[in-house]
Formats: C-alpha cells, structure tokens, sequence
C-alpha cells in the first residue's frame, strides 16, 4: 500500500447559480496574459450545450482520456507513446482556436476619438491575434449561456446518448443545468502521460498537476490527451498551461480562488488519503459502469487506525491525517455518496467531484398529483432526467445518481419537519438509509456551507523538503528561469512581443474619406 | 588557395560549430523558457499536417544523410563493398528523394505560414529569416545534383568526405579539399554552416528535444514529483 494525500474538490451544482464569478476571478489572477486571452482555466458551461471548447465531451472526435485495449491494458485514446511520437509533426487531434473563439477585444479608442458624425459611433470588435477588425464575433466562452442558440446545434451534446432527446426540444420540456469546470488534478492523468518531454507531473504531496514551464517544449499531446480540455496552448509563449489549482494559496492553507470568489457557497476543498497501488486496477476495469465505485475503493478511511498508522510510517504530517478526518470532500463523495466524478469512463480517476442538482419535479405539477416514491417525491419525474446527470457523472449508471439526489430529498424532508413543523421525520430518514447524525451533518457542510466547514486545507510542509532560509529576498513567483522573468527581452534569444491589446484604425484611405463625409 | 577559401572552409566551420554547441547549451541553461517548438498548428491547421510531415521526414533524413554520408570513413565503405559510384548514385537518389520532400513540405510551410492572416500576424522576424534560409539551403543541395550528374565518378564526393572528416578531427588544410568543387557546392556548405550558427537563437533548439523525446517510449505513464 502507498498511501499518498490529494487536496479535491467537491462542486455542489444543486446551488450554482452560473454567475461566472469564479470564472472572471481566476480569469484575472492567471490567464490576463498574451496567449492565453482565449483559455479559461475555470468556465461555467450551461448544460445541455456543446460545451467549451466545441463538443470536448465527443471523444470519438477529440480522441481525449484512456482506453482500455484487448489485453486489457490503459493506453491514452490518442494512441500508444509510438503513436503519439509519430504524431509529433502534425498533431490530428488538436482543437483550433476556433473551437474555443477567437479572442478579441473592441475598439474602444473610437469611442473617444470618432469625429462628428450623424450615427453613434461604435467600438467594433478586434482580433488580438491579428489586431485587425473582424466582421462578426463568431463564438465565445459562454456562447450558450442559458440556452442560447437553437436546439438542433445545442442537442449535439454527448450527455443525450440513450436518452429521447427531440422531446426536449419543446419549451415546455426543456432544461438545464450549470456546470463549472476546471482541471480535474486527476489520480490518472492522460495529459501527464501523453507528454513526451516530461513536463507534467503530478506533485506528490497534494496531487496538484501541474506544467513544468521550462521543461515543456510544446509538443501540444496533452491538449488532446485531456478529455476534459483543460489545458491549453498559450499560442505566444508557445508552452502548454492549465489550472495550478491555485497552488501558492493551497499550500498556504487557503482556499483556490473560485472557491473563495464562489459566492453560492458551492465549492468544497479537502483532503483524501489514497492508495496509489490501486490507481491502474481502479482505471482499468473492464465495464464503464463500474469505474465509479471502483474510483470509490482507491480512497482510504482516515478513521480507521490501521491508516493512520500506515500513512504516519509512510510519512504522512500529522495535520494532512488530521484534514483528511475533517475533509468535507470524503464526506460528501465517500461517505454520504452525493458527489460523483466527472466522466468517469475517461479512466482518469477525476479529482474535483460534482453534486448532481435537484430540478423542479415538474411531471407532478402538469397533473396535479406528485409522483411518490415511498414518502419522498419521485426524482425519477425531475425536470432534469436523471439519464442526462448519470451520463455525466457516472458513466450512465443511474442507481448512484438516483441514491443521491434521494438523499438530498430527504434531508429537505427532514430539516423542513424540523424546523417547521417541529417533529423528526425519522422515516424518510430510513428510507434513504442516512441517520439523523448523518443528515444534520449534510444540512450544515451542504445547506449552511459555512467558511471553515467548506474549506480544510492543511497548510504544506515545505520546511520538511527545502531550508526556506534560502529563499529571503529572493524572487516571487516567476515563469520559469528562476528569477529572469522567464522572457528575455531585445536579448540573444528574441524579443518578447509587445501588449496584445491592439488598438488599431481604421486604413487611412478610409478614414480620410469618413472624417470628409462626417459619418463612420 | 584565396584567403576567402580558407576563412569559409578552413576556419568557419568551427566558428559555426561553436556557436552552434556553446549557444545552444547556454540558452538550454539560462533561458529554457524560450525552449520550444513553437507550433502554430493551434492557431490555423490548414495543410500542415501534410506540409510538416513531409518537410521533417524530407529533412530529418537529409540530415542522416549527411551525417553518414560524409563521417562515415571510406575505410568503411570500402569494407562493405560499396564502389565510389555506388555511394555517389545512393548519395544522389536518396538525396533527392529526401531533398524533394523536405522542399515540397516547406514550401507547402511557407504557403500556410504567409497566406493566413494569424499566422503572417505573429510569426517573428527570426522565424521568416530562419524559413527562408533552410529553403534556400535544401535549394542550393538539390541544385547540385545536376552538377553532380556530370561526374559520376565519386570522386568529388570523396573530396567533401575527406573535408568534412578532417574538420571535425582537428587536422589541418581541409579546405583545400574544396577549393576546386563548383560554386554551387561551395554556396550549399556555406548556407549549410550558418544555418549551425542560426540554429541556437531560432526555434531549431526544438530539434535536440525531439531527439530527446525518444526516451518517452521506456518512460511510464505517470509521472509523481516530490516538491
């Protein structure tokens, strides 16, 4: 046994109101950078839609996560290490940067300097590729924001397979749900093993993956090799990027960003202790169905003596075991079973979980009588078929999701008798199998959400690994060459390209003709 | 011999050289942020698949080409059995072939890189120079082909064997062995020798890694780093 500790995340999607603030805040700290204008290491995506990038969720067409081939064996989807050598030239799974949006910006200089004219002049929009004026925005990092566009583009999504979808179509039956999402920081990362410099890794004390800057030469396989399309190719500096988790401020014992930016309380930071002997069985069962539950048997009891023991020989910190006792996150995906991973069938053992939502039971309000399962209200007769949530968190297995959103139900029931009508509805507590310990603990992390019961990170131990002496006076945090900046500018090796937000005019011939005319 | 004859064959190859090794060793140890293969293949794909393939199959083999070629003792040659004009025939087709290749797939490059308004935005002053020069350099190798041709007895390619090994073992009067070859010869070993001193300051440092990648085929999949 190996046990090693990772700091996960838990997203309870039953409260995210899709207001983008943990996009924008992540957005301004890590990607407000040349290169990466169109790269949005945490998105919120409205379900169904295609996604960002264009339908990342098809992965018979972005040949993304693992596979699993006849002598049962895991390799990446986009081929064996020859495979991806021989692809080194030309990489024919790469997505364009049209499959994310061109990234722009508008000319807002003309507000202020347009000449008289008879119309309002207008900041039309510009390329910060080319810095020239484009015609029309084509695309854009929340292109179907609350259903936007027509259902025949939006239906593409993967999540409809086995499901009647035309019958969503209609207004009275349609939809949807948010879904934030960022790198899953995975026990199994496809993009780590697709890289064949060596630059991804996955950091042993808290399982953050992260690229090492210096190291990455840009041979671009992790970018298909991610399902999830969660890194990204910074087309300026020529290096592939993704979210570091916000790793300064975890090792710090703060919370990431989004988390702390999150202002329905949805997200969940905490510690799990696992065996990483078990990683490659857990990944490579055979059935698709069943990777949850065998993603579910890596992870350790943080109760049970014999892991503490274990993980305190193996070096363990005594705060991490500590954590991992209090860790929301084991709470919610371990023990309560109501967070499940995204897509499991990539074989990736993804690290950031999600709470499927409760939606309207709406069935029941068309005809007046609610549908009964037991006591509880059928979630079968959800606005929100429990097939589309099973084909996103559990591999299209809808028993788990069903147990879940059941759960959540029943502790509604139970906190409503309570402390509405004064009496404990112990019954709809058997029902679901949960005690009254149980459900008055899920009604404080998850209903009441507060600060510190969110969020249990232990601060690092960097004084175990490094004399951090050495470190006063010295540099902050840098892109790569130490404290060089990691650009050499107008030296040997080339100049750093200047700002990418371009301004530009209009031609001169047409703008002489435009101030003689007086309109734009 | 001219004093231009020996500065270019005699002396200049080991500027080219040293420049070639020493920068590209203090860039990997001072700035391997700017280590990279600066693929634009994100930006616009249009025919890059076929156009990169073919140039760095056309190219990589043109490169082995030379490097056996012209290092590989005629001791050696003579031990296999392989006559002067069996090797200048090989040298010639292969080249060729290979030559043809790598130059069909920059052009198709080089259509791509300067027809596409994103790509012709970002691509840096250091990068079309670089382009250029190795189309020009491939140029001038498949234009001595014809030369070539006209004496097909190998003895001329024995000359720039006898050349290329007495550089790069340090003894002296080498380029006398060139001095007499036609001036397209002349002109291809000259562009040849600045593309080695191009080489550390342009994206080409990408090539020591793509032969470094080959250690990924015995690497595991995982990689865990202790902080």
């Amino acid at each position: 046994m190996k046990i090693r500790a990772q700091v996960a995340m838990v997203l309870n999607l039953d409260k995210c109101i899709g207001c983008h603030t943990c996009s924008i805040t992540c957005k301004n700290v890590w990607t407000s950078r040349d290169g990466v204008e169109y790269a949005w290491f945490n998105n919120v995506e409205t379900k169904p839609g295609i996604g960002y990038p264009k339908e990342w969720e098809n992965q018979q067409k972005w040949k993304g996560g693992w596979q699993r081939n006849s002598a049962g064996k895991l390799e990446p989807r986009q081929g064996g290490k020859l495979r991806i050598l021989a692809n080194i030239f030309a990489n024919p799974n790469l997505p364009e940067i049209d499959d994310y949006y061109e990234p722009f910006t508008y000319d807002y200089e003309h507000l202020q300097n347009a000449p008289e004219m008879q119309t309002p002049p207008t900041a039309r929009p510009v390329s910060v590729i080319t810095g020239q004026k484009m015609d029309k925005i084509e695309w854009g990092p929340n292109w179907e924001d609350d259903l936007g566009g027509e259902f025949s583009k939006r239906s593409k999504d993967q999540l409809f397979k086995d499901i009647e979808k035309e019958m969503y179509a209609t207004f009275e039956n349609t939809f949807m749900m948010y879904l934030p999402r960022l790198c899953e920081h995975c026990l199994n990362p496809a993009c780590v093993a697709s890289c064949p410099s060596g630059s991804i890794y996955k950091r042993e004390d808290d399982g953050i993956v992260l690229v090492d800057q210096d190291k990455c030469r840009g041979w671009r396989m992790c970018i298909s090799g991610c399902p999830y399309k969660k890194i990204y190719y910074n087309w300026d500096s020529g290096k592939a990027e993704k979210c570091t988790f916000c790793y300064p401020r975890i090792e710090g014992g703060q919370p990431t960003v989004c988390s702390e930016s999150c202002v329905g309380r949805i997200r969940y930071l905490g510690v799990l202790l696992y065996d990483a002997d078990q990683i490659e069985t857990a990944a490579s069962v055979a059935n698709e169905e069943d990777l949850y539950n065998a993603q579910l048997k890596v992870f350790l009891d943080p109760n049970l003596p014999s892991v503490i023991e274990e993980a305190r020989k193996q070096g363990i910190p005594e705060s991490w075991i500590e954590s991992a006792q209090k860790s929301p996150v084991y709470k919610m995906a371990v023990e309560w079973k109501v967070a499940f991973p995204l897509h499991p069938e990539y074989r990736t053992l993804p690290m950031v979980w999600y709470i499927p939502p409760l939606s309207p039971i709406q069935a029941a309000a068309e005809r007046g009588v609610m549908g009964r399962n037991g006591i509880l209200p059928d979630v079968k007769e959800m606005r929100i078929p429990v097939k589309y949530l099973a084909n996103l968190l559990t591999a299209g297995d809808e028993k788990p999701v069903l147990a879940a959103l059941d759960k959540m139900l029943a502790m509604r029931a139970y906190m409503r008798g309570k402390s509405v009508e004064k009496t404990e509805n112990l019954e709809v507590l058997q029902q679901v199998g949960l005690t009254q310990a149980q459900v008055e603990e899920m009604y404080q992390i998850m209903a009441i959400a507060n600060y510190e019961d969110r969020f249990v990170i232990p601060s690092s131990h960097k004084e175990e690994v490094e004399d951090s002496f050495n470190d006063k006076a010295s540099c902050g945090f840098t892109f790569g060459n130490g404290c060089s900046g990691g650009v050499s500018s107008g030296t040997l090796f080339g100049k750093k390209k200047e700002g990418s937000i371009i301004f530009v005019d209009m031609p001169k011939s047409r703008k002489k003709a435009a101030q003689e005319s007086g309109a734009d | 011999m001219s004093y231009l004859d020996q500065f270019l064959f005699g002396i200049y190859p080991y500027i080219a050289l040293a420049i070639f090794l020493l920068g590209s060793l203090v860039r990997f140890e001072r700035e391997q942020y700017t280590w990279k293969s600066e693929s634009t293949q994100m930006l616009h794909r249009g025919q890059l698949r076929l156009g990169s393939n073919l140039f760095h199959i056309g190219v990589i083999g043109v490169f082995f080409g030379h490097l056996g070629g012209l290092l590989t003792p005629l001791s050696v040659w003579h031990a296999l059995g392989v006559t002067h004009e069996a090797k200048q025939l090989l040298a010639m087709v292969a080249g060729g072939i290979l030559g043809g290749l790598g130059a069909l797939g920059l052009l198709i490059l080089l259509y791509r890189r300067f027809s596409n308004p994103r790509l012709a935005a970002i691509t840096p002053f250091r990068d079309k120079v670089l382009l250029l020069w190795l189309l020009a350099t491939l140029g001038l190798g498949l234009a001595t082909i014809p030369v070539s041709m006209g004496h097909l007895d190998g003895h001329m390619m024995t000359l720039f064997m006898e050349w290329a090994q007495r550089i790069l073992t340090f003894r002296g009067d080498a380029a006398s062995f060139v001095v007499g070859a036609p001036l397209v010869f002349k002109l291809h070993i000259f562009f040849g020798l600045t593309f080695f001193i191009i080489f550390p300051f342009t994206r080409m440092v990408h090539v020591w890694s793509g032969f470094g990648s080959v250690g990924y085929i015995t690497r595991a999949w995982q990689l865990v780093r202790p902080r």
